[in-house]
């Protein structure tokens, strides 16, 4: 298991795939992990449910989150990221069709990292995974694990 | 108040009929001092002729019989006294004749007495004077008796008149004030619990106190009714209210879903067709390549109607402010960005200085962008263009704004389709667009309690006018 994994969180077998294309399309081939509703990311994350006993010295570079989702939705799994001494600093890329002001101010509210709106056109999107990657994958340098 | 009032009144009444009646009687008095004066006149004729004072005198004794007569004289033509006449020694009798002038016979008033001198003829020819006085005793006494009788007759009808007050005062004065303290219990305690008392005698009054009474029982039953009326409505108006809020709440999620469930499939639409392109491109021919633009075509104007459709529902929920804002400065900054993302064209904009309105700057950004945008869309086939942004003062106190180009324009008929959402004018294939722009400039202004109309004619260019 890698330190550069990406978490992908979302429900949507087809955005999966998009995304899944989007990040090959763009020559990014960091692992990715899929958790397909909020439960499964906060297991992933904590070592809880299936994924227990799974070793929490590697985190995933970047968080790529949905806020629409099943069970617990982004936000309230954003919330458990943010207050949780071993995920406080991952960095969180909240990726959603919505476009509504007050879901983009809950989301900065509890502490995304940044807030990127799917577009309808798929060369857009493939344009806006390249820019993540490149951002949050190269250049960003993350928080040193476990210190705080 | 009122027996001083019939008191003076009665008063006055007395004053002038004894007025009237001491004047003629005066008159009497006048008259018969007259008569007197020609009947000792003729009987003192022979008298002075055979120049015998003691007859003359003894004519005069006979006052004896006249006890108002005070003093009486004759006089000879020469105005000497021949004879007089006193019923007391004190009183004075004139030593000369009074002059008469040239009548025949005069009288006046003087020291409480009534004087009177006549002329004395025999067979036309002037012979004297006679003078008679006579004081005013009976005059005085009259008047005695009337000021008596006056005196008499105000005390009787005071006594009367104060009697039939306190009468009235129990059967109409008191029955009314209770009335009045019961109208004014009612003004100042706002209910009707109180009732006037009508167990009196079966009169007018009694009557009013029922009415007066009938009135408080039906302001009672009006007044529960407006309460219950009232606690219906707010109970209503709670009601509706509660379902309004649903009804919104409702409608938010119903957008809130739009913006994300109406997207999804259209990005998977977009996303497969262009990874089916890229994948097995090789295998379809120009034919099928067209028609997968088309779907593509077709996902995005999808995205932008869904799009639109937020917007105008944003607009219509969105909170709104109120400051001035400074309408110019928009337009101006509109134009430059949509020059900047097309600037191969002529176009010449005129954008009047100085155009403010009050409102919330961002919705009025969004009718400035609509306008103006609409302008530059619809010259887009002319060669070169103008677009116009003033304000005229056509509509009373506030001022009517303008967006005015010399475009496509349209039928004047279909003016009222213009600011329906989805309602288009012109072909998506002539002008493109998803007929959401103007509905959302409507909205707007609406919002800001104002309005928008336009006229227009085709290919000769729209206006559009709003009020904020």
């Amino acid at each position: 298991m890698n330190d550069d994994a990406i978490l992908l969180v979302e429900d949507n077998a087809d955005d999966e795939a998009l995304t899944l294309r989007a990040l090959k399309h763009n020559q990014i081939k960091n692992e990715v992990i899929v958790a397909r509703d909020g439960l499964q990311a906060v297991q992933y994350l904590f070592g809880e449910g299936d994924y227990a006993g799974r070793d929490l010295e590697h985190m995933p570079q970047v968080i790529l989150l949905d806020l629409k989702l099943p069970k617990l939705d982004g936000f309230e799994v954003l919330k458990r990221i943010r207050s949780d001494e071993r995920t406080r600093y991952l960095p969180v890329v909240i990726l959603t069709t919505s476009n509504e002001e007050m879901d983009r101010l809950k989301g900065y509210g509890l502490g995304a990292n940044s807030y990127v709106r799917k577009p309808v056109e798929f060369t857009e999107f493939i344009q806006a995974v390249k820019q993540l990657g490149l951002y949050w994958l190269l250049l960003n340098q993350n928080a040193p694990p476990g210190r705080m | 108040m009122n027996l001083l009032v019939s008191a003076m009144a009665l008063l006055m009444a007395c004053a002038a009929f004894v007025i009237y009646d001491l004047a003629t009687f005066r008159d009497v008095i006048t008259r018969n001092l007259s008569v007197q004066a020609q009947m000792l006149g003729s009987n003192s004729v022979a008298a002075i002729m055979f120049a015998d004072p003691n007859s003359a005198e003894s004519t005069l004794a006979a006052l004896r019989e006249a006890p108002t007569v005070v003093a009486a004289a004759v006089y000879s033509g020469d105005g000497k006294m021949f004879a007089a006449y006193r019923r007391d020694r004190a009183v004075p009798v004139p030593m000369t004749a009074e002059t008469v002038g040239n009548e025949l016979e005069r009288h006046w008033y003087s020291a409480g007495t009534l004087k009177l001198v006549r002329r004395i003829f025999f067979q036309g020819q002037p012979m004297g004077f006679i003078f008679i006085e006579s004081d005013l005793e009976a005059l005085n006494s009259r008047l005695r008796r009337y000021l008596f009788i006056s005196a008499l007759v105000l005390l009787g009808s005071m006594a009367a008149a104060s009697a039939a007050s306190a009468a009235l005062t129990d059967a109409v004065v008191k029955p009314i004030s209770a009335l009045a303290e019961a109208a004014r219990a009612v003004a100042l305690r706002k209910d009707c619990p109180v009732r006037v008392d009508t167990t009196g005698p079966l009169n007018e009054l009694a009557m009013m106190g029922d009415a007066f009474n009938n009135m408080l029982d039906q302001i009672e039953r009006r007044d529960r009714e407006l309460l219950a009326a009232r606690d219906h409505l707010e109970l209503r108006v709670e009601q509706r209210t509660a379902e309004l809020a649903a009804a919104n709440k409702e409608l938010e999620s119903f957008s809130y879903s739009v913006s994300h469930d109406l997207r999804a499939p259209l990005r998977s639409i977009d996303g497969f067709s262009q990874a089916l392109l890229e994948d097995y491109g090789d295998k379809f021919d120009a034919e099928a390549r067209g028609h997968f633009e088309r779907i593509r075509a077709a996902t995005r104007r999808m995205g932008v109607l869904i799009d639109d459709l937020l917007n105008l529902a944003q607009v219509t929920r969105a909170d709104m402010r109120r400051e001035p804002v400074d309408l110019s400065a928009i337009a101006r900054s509109v134009a430059a960005d949509i020059r900047k993302s097309d600037g191969e064209r002529r176009v010449e904009c005129v954008i009047g200085d100085g155009i403010e309105a009050e409102g919330d700057p961002r919705l009025l950004r969004v009718v400035m962008d609509n306008l103006l945008r609409n302008a530059w869309k619809y010259t887009s086939k002319h060669p070169t263009a103008r677009i116009e942004f003033g304000q005229t003062q056509m509509n009373g106190g506030r001022p009517v704004l303008f967006v005015r180009d010399d475009g496509a324009g349209f039928d004047p008929a279909y003016a009222g389709k213009l600011f329906g959402a989805f309602q288009r004018l012109h072909g998506a294939a002539d002008f493109p667009g998803t007929g959401v722009g103007l509905a959302t400039v409507h909205r707007i202004l609406q919002r800001h309690g104002g309005r928008i109309w336009a006229e227009a004619e085709v290919e000769k260019g729209a206006t559009f006018y709003f009020v904020v």
